[in-house]
């Protein structure tokens, strides 16, 4: 055990069919530290974490926690908690049904009944004391998503740990809200907690981490303080190779598209029962624009109401110039529309089916319930786009769940190109994937806009939006607030937009 | 990206693929390996299980005769209940609990349309078919409920088909006024039994007809791949332009069709129904056969061949039991010892536990 | 009952806008129950004024009650169990042939019911929590297996004679007060309750206590909730889920023994689709089969209401035999038909 040190795991690997996850990794948490833990998708970031709290087991390696003797053996998350690692996973692991007080309660307190005024109190005091908009006999699934999520850490917190895992805690977060977080790290950190934050935001990593741990291919790359790693080095050591890529976008974006011409898709008054405010909206041949706005401003909202994919509620929609009705997907698809929603796993990918059907999928749906292709004809379709945007599958017949995230996303992507849409939506294309992929994907974008697409691209992340688009709509409150082009496309004017006040 | 770094993806792709094909092979194993070991026991117990003859019947018509054609000639019903209740479990994720009480509900239909209110006919006082089409239709609105409850109020399946489960028999009784009519025309019972000059059931017949029928529908039309993509995942299906609820409406319409076919072969093979015993526990047996046949019965992809199969492995059990005089009545205790069986065989589980004592054992082979 | 949201003024608000869903569904059942048998007192009257004609409804179901609270308890750790009819009939028929044919002693007899319901709770338990299989499908086995086992126990009804066992079965308790004059002979007669009435409230009252109360009673909605999550959270799943289903087979086994107290003999047909009734008076009561979601009280409401339905019915003139199954199925539909339409709105409210 090194000096200081609260968490030594040493030599750790776990394999799982035909995949070595994780070989021989090493990693050092201090007490009082925020470490981060760095890597694309499908580095072993994951595995790692899992591995430690006991979702899986090990196949090979030793854990050492202070203060105690040995390599100690983590069966169960249940064990995880007893040593004092606590874990606050990416998507909620809490009990929708309970109140808010039970998820912060069940499954650590002594003693066989249930104190409810007891614990009540206590989660107030918790949820007071870190701001949490919550009261605890509230059922946790009225509440905000945000919300659950900082109540799982507030659970995380109570528990007096040593070890504090934080798995992508604030991709659901807001600002304000990531903000309070990191308040909340910081004092953790006081007390001598180490905390393990993983996270694909590097602006965060740099904000509030000391140390940085990189993995790749499920090895260890190294362990590095955070003064003295620039963030291009960061970058290329996760992706080990060099970059240059992202400044070739740059030069693409400056194409501008033909704006006198008739919008290639125009709402006025589009109105959706999401709840956003109505808006109007329009698009060129070959342009890419985007939404911009706070995380629940209503931007995947607009696209949606655009895709008929939320129930329209007013407002009408013209497409070279002339009106059309949408009324569902499927009459936005036979306009031409393309949707690649936000959430890929929920909304995406059909997980049990193959690559391949889940390619056909859109444009067999548009075909006909009577027509299905033939084998030979899927077949090529599937194989034409996994050569063309390099997913990286076994074959076309594997299950696309049991491709990475990235490639998955790549998979929607060829499902909608094999459509031949006038008109693209992407609604966050580039989340919880790795960067690799993230820069191509913002290519084939700007590539796409080159063959007289039109493109709508959304990202929570404003660098790439401003790589990509010519045109950025902000919204705040479910209303939009402002249109940003030419020499106003810069961060500075989003935010100030964004924030509102004297801008508009 | 370099070349150090391709070649573990290469490697990977590979045993993707191994672990792919095993997992195929491996679909259909539980039911034919059962069958198997149900042929191997017969053929060892007594090889005469398989005899076929041809008799006379008691109409002086030579039909073929012998535990191979009763399995068959039996399972029908259930293979065709087997078929629907696939697609229903694929797209909604559940299973119909209200076959048998709808079979006895298309069957009273039936019997009331060709007794045309009479208690006892000789001939029949409707067109078969008419009274046949009665039947599917009748049954398909039933299903058509059953899948609303599903589709647009979201109830779970076995929850919305248990209103139709414990209402169905009362229906099918109210339907014929409680009465219990008889059917004398041998024409009517041609379906449940022989046409005059062809010695095999005509149920394998209908049954054969109707897997030909899924199998022209699963191949010319998209069946398939839109009640599996409901199924697995209704959000991304709606944004793909599917509409998720009309789908699992179609399979329960779909379900409503088979099980009237099913209840008319039932109420044919006597001429007479009898509505509290009618295809008893038959969706008990409908829903073993999904399992069988390796489909989830939390849905998503399926299978129907497994289900059918596994309707026919049902049937040659529950007539291999009857062979050697099992009583109908305990015939349940040693189908549950063979279901648990079959399902612990199955469960992912043990099959982990049982290919580490394989794989551990060939590799001391290869030691050695 | 909802006192968990007495804590402080913030909460008491923020929890009268959104109730938990659990109370929500059971405020509805309680409120049909009450509004049913008022309608029947009202206009039907008859029978239904007479508090021993209510009482008589649980002499009838003392059984189903706790079969129900067995079945609300595994429907809400998200599983299922449809053999608890079918071992209802099993149990009958052990008690019964023990008692009768080998001259058997009554607490041996209890005993013997007990050990067979839990026995089904431990290997179905088994099979789902720690193999992995559907319940759907481990408790079908279960109930063929209970159903194929009474008929090579015995395929004859047995009548049961044992005289300690019919002098617990013919205890009459009085219940003070609701007594009622005869109306020919002016004689009071009291109103009574049978012994098994109060074994299943006092299941009614444990069950309520342990799922309110205990950390055990809370993992069963927590892993209903979320299996996964509840996991996370550092409740052993595997092992709830176990406990749950060996719960529901012991009171399986207790119903069983009520259900043979009842009718005094061992038969086939005993207990035959009360797994059905219990799951309707389970749905009734608030309990959703996908699990997290339901409560004790709301069950014995549902087993109430589902046989004042069947009453009413009969009572208006409509006592063809099946009238009383196509009401019951009525009655389930418009259940979970609110219970949908509740729930969505609810859900649609809260984006």
């Amino acid at each position: 055990m090194q000096e200081g040190a609260v968490l030594q795991l040493r030599g750790i690997s776990k394999f799982f069919p035909g995949v070595k996850a994780l070989q021989n990794v090493d990693f050092t948490l201090r007490a009082g530290e925020v470490h981060a833990l760095m890597g694309e998708n499908g580095a072993g970031k994951s595995t790692l974490i899992k591995c430690l709290t006991g979702v899986y087991p090990k196949d090979e390696g030793e854990i050492y926690m202070e203060g105690h003797e040995g390599p100690v053996t983590i069966r169960s998350p249940q064990d995880a908690q007893n040593i004092g690692i606590s874990t606050v996973y990416q998507e909620i692991t809490l009990c929708p049904n309970l109140t808010v007080a039970e998820n912060m309660y069940i499954g650590r307190t002594k003693g066989s009944l249930t104190r409810w005024k007891q614990m009540n109190k206590g989660a107030g005091k918790i949820l007071q004391e870190l701001g949490i908009p919550a009261s605890p006999g509230q059922q946790l699934s009225s509440c905000s998503i945000a919300v659950q999520q900082m109540v799982a850490i507030a659970r995380a917190v109570d528990m007096e740990c040593k070890v504090l895992i934080l798995d992508e805690p604030t991709s659901s977060l807001d600002e304000s809200e990531v903000a309070k977080l990191f308040k909340l790290m910081r004092d953790l950190k006081a007390r001598g907690v180490g905390i393990i934050f993983v996270t694909h935001f590097l602006d965060q990593v740099y904000e509030i981490s000391d140390r940085i741990t990189v993995l790749r291919d499920g090895q260890l790359v190294g362990e590095y303080v955070i003064e003295d790693m620039p963030r291009v080095r960061l970058v290329s050591k996760m992706l080990g190779k060099e970059l240059g890529d992202i400044s070739d976008i740059k030069k693409a974006s400056d194409k501008a598209a033909d704006m006198s011409s008739v919008p290639v898709l125009e709402t006025e008054q589009l109105a959706s029962a999401a709840g956003i405010k109505p808006f109007d909206f329009s698009i060129h041949k070959g342009e890419v624009n985007g939404f911009t706005g706070l995380l629940g401003s209503g931007r995947s909202e607009c696209v949606r109401a655009i895709f008929g994919a939320d129930r329209v509620t007013g407002g009408t929609v013209k497409m070279n110039g002339e009106s059309v009705k949408i009324r569902k997907p499927l009459d936005a698809m036979k306009c031409g529309v393309g949707y690649l929603p936000e959430d890929r796993k929920v909304d995406g990918i059909i997980g049990e089916l193959s690559v391949r059907d889940n390619i056909i999928l859109a444009l067999q749906v548009m075909k006909g319930f009577f027509k299905p292709f033939s084998r030979a004809q899927a077949e090529a379709f599937a194989d034409e786009y996994i050569k063309k945007l390099e997913i990286k599958t076994a074959s076309s017949d594997t299950p696309i769940n049991s491709l990475s995230g990235g490639n998955q996303q790549k998979c929607i992507v060829a499902r909608w190109l094999l459509t031949d849409p006038v008109y693209l939506i992407l609604d966050e294309p580039t989340r919880g994937i790795d960067v690799g992929t993230k820069t191509e994907i913002q290519k084939l974008v700007l590539q796409l806009a080159g063959e007289g697409k039109s493109v709508t691209f959304i990202s929570s992340e404003t660098d790439e939006m401003l790589n990509t688009c010519s045109r950025l709509i902000v919204m705040r409150d479910r209303k939009v607030v402002g249109e940003l082009k030419g020499a106003d496309l810069n961060q500075d004017m989003i935010m100030s937009t964004i924030a509102g006040g004297d801008n508009k | 990206m370099s070349a150090e770094t391709k070649t573990p993806v290469k490697k990977e792709r590979r045993s993707a693929g191994e672990v792919l094909k095993r997992m195929t092979r491996h679909q259909l194993f539980i039911p034919v390996a059962a069958l198997v070991l149900l042929v191997l026991f017969n053929l060892i117990a007594d090889p005469s299980f398989f005899a076929v003859s041809l008799k006379q019947n008691s109409l002086g018509n030579p039909v073929l005769s012998g535990n191979i054609i009763s399995v068959l000639d039996n399972a029908s019903e259930l293979v065709l209940l087997a078929i629907g209740m696939t697609l229903v479990t694929a797209s909604s994720g559940g299973q119909d609990i209200s076959v048998g009480a709808a079979m006895a509900i298309a069957g009273s239909v039936i019997i009331r349309l060709v007794c045309g209110g009479q208690v006892s006919v000789d001939t029949m006082q409707t067109s078969l078919i008419l009274a046949v089409l009665a039947g599917i239709l009748v049954s398909m609105i039933f299903g058509a409920f059953n899948g609303v409850l599903v589709a647009y109020f979201k109830i779970q399946p076995m929850v919305a088909t248990l209103i139709l489960f414990t209402a169905g028999r009362s229906i099918a009784a109210w339907i014929n006024n409680n009465q219990l009519p008889i059917v004398n025309d041998q024409v009517f019972k041609y379906a449940g039994t022989f046409i005059p000059g062809i010695p095999v059931p005509t149920p394998v017949f209908i049954t054969i007809f109707v897997i030909v029928l899924f199998w022209l529908a699963l191949r010319f039309t998209n069946l398939g791949l839109y009640t599996q993509s409901v199924g697995i995942n209704a959000n991304a299906s709606r944004l793909n332009g599917l509409d998720p609820k009309m789908i699992k409406l179609l399979t329960y319409v779909i379900l409503g069709a088979c099980v009237a076919v099913a209840g008319f072969i039932r109420v044919s093979r006597s001429g007479s129904i009898n509505y509290s015993r009618i295809a008893e526990n038959i969706e008990m047996d409908a829903i073993l056969a999904v399992a069988l046949g390796g489909n989830a019965l939390g849905g998503g992809k399926f299978n129907i061949y497994g289900s059918i199969l596994g309707a026919y492995v049902i049937q040659f059990l529950t007539t291999t039991l009857y062979k050697y005089n099992v009583p109908s009545t305990a015939l349940p205790a040693y189908k549950a010892v063979v279901i648990i069986l079959l399902v612990v065989l199955s469960a992912p589980v043990v099959r982990e536990k049982m290919s580490h004592i394989g794989k551990s054992s060939k590799r001391a082979k290869e030691v050695a | 009952m909802p006192n968990d949201i007495a804590v402080d003024k913030q909460g008491r608000i923020k929890n009268r806008v959104s109730m938990s869903d659990t109370n929500l569904l059971l405020t509805i059942t309680v409120v049909v129950f009450f509004a049913m048998y008022a309608f029947a007192v009202f206009f039907l009257g008859g029978s239904f004024t007479k508090p021993q004609s209510f009482l008589n409804i649980l002499n009838n179901n003392a059984s189903l009650i706790v079969l129900s609270c067995g079945m609300s308890i595994v429907m809400i750790t998200g599983g299922i169990d449809i053999s608890v009819g079918a071992v209802t009939g099993l149990v009958c028929m052990c008690c019964a042939v023990y008692l009768e044919n080998h001259g058997g002693n009554l607490v041996v007899a209890i005993l013997i019911g007990l050990g067979v319901g839990l026995a089904f709770g431990i290997v179905q338990g088994f099979l789902v929590a720690h193999l992995g299989i559907q319940p759907f499908i481990v408790s079908l086995a279960g109930m063929f297996f209970a159903k194929g086992m009474t008929t090579i126990v015995s395929k004859e009804p047995v009548r049961v004679t044992n005289e300690s066992f019919m002098a617990l079965k013919n205890i009459r308790v009085t219940v003070p007060g609701l007594g009622a004059y005869n109306s020919k002979t002016g004689n009071y007669i009291p109103a009574y309750v049978e012994i098994g009435v109060l074994i299943a409230l006092a299941v009614v009252v444990i069950m309520f206590i342990v799922l309110r109360w205990t950390k055990l009673g809370r993992s069963f909605y927590a892993v209903g909730g979320n299996n996964q999550s509840a996991n996370m959270l550092g409740i052993n799943v595997r092992r709830t889920k176990f406990l749950a289903h060996v719960l529901c087979g012991l009171l399986a086994g207790l119903g069983g023994i009520l259900y043979f107290l009842h009718v005094g003999s061992g038969d086939v047909a005993n207990g035959a689709g009360d797994e059905m009734n219990a799951i309707a008076a389970s749905i009734i009561g608030g309990t959703l089969l996908t699990g997290g979601v339901g409560n004790i009280a709301g069950t014995f409401f549902g087993v109430l209401s589902l046989n004042t339905i069947k009453r009413i019915v009969s009572s208006m003139g409509f006592d063809e035999a099946w009238w009383s199954n196509i009401t019951v199925a009525a009655m389930i539909c418009l259940f979970l038909i609110i219970q949908s339409v509740v729930l969505m709105r609810k859900n649609k409210k809260k984006v």
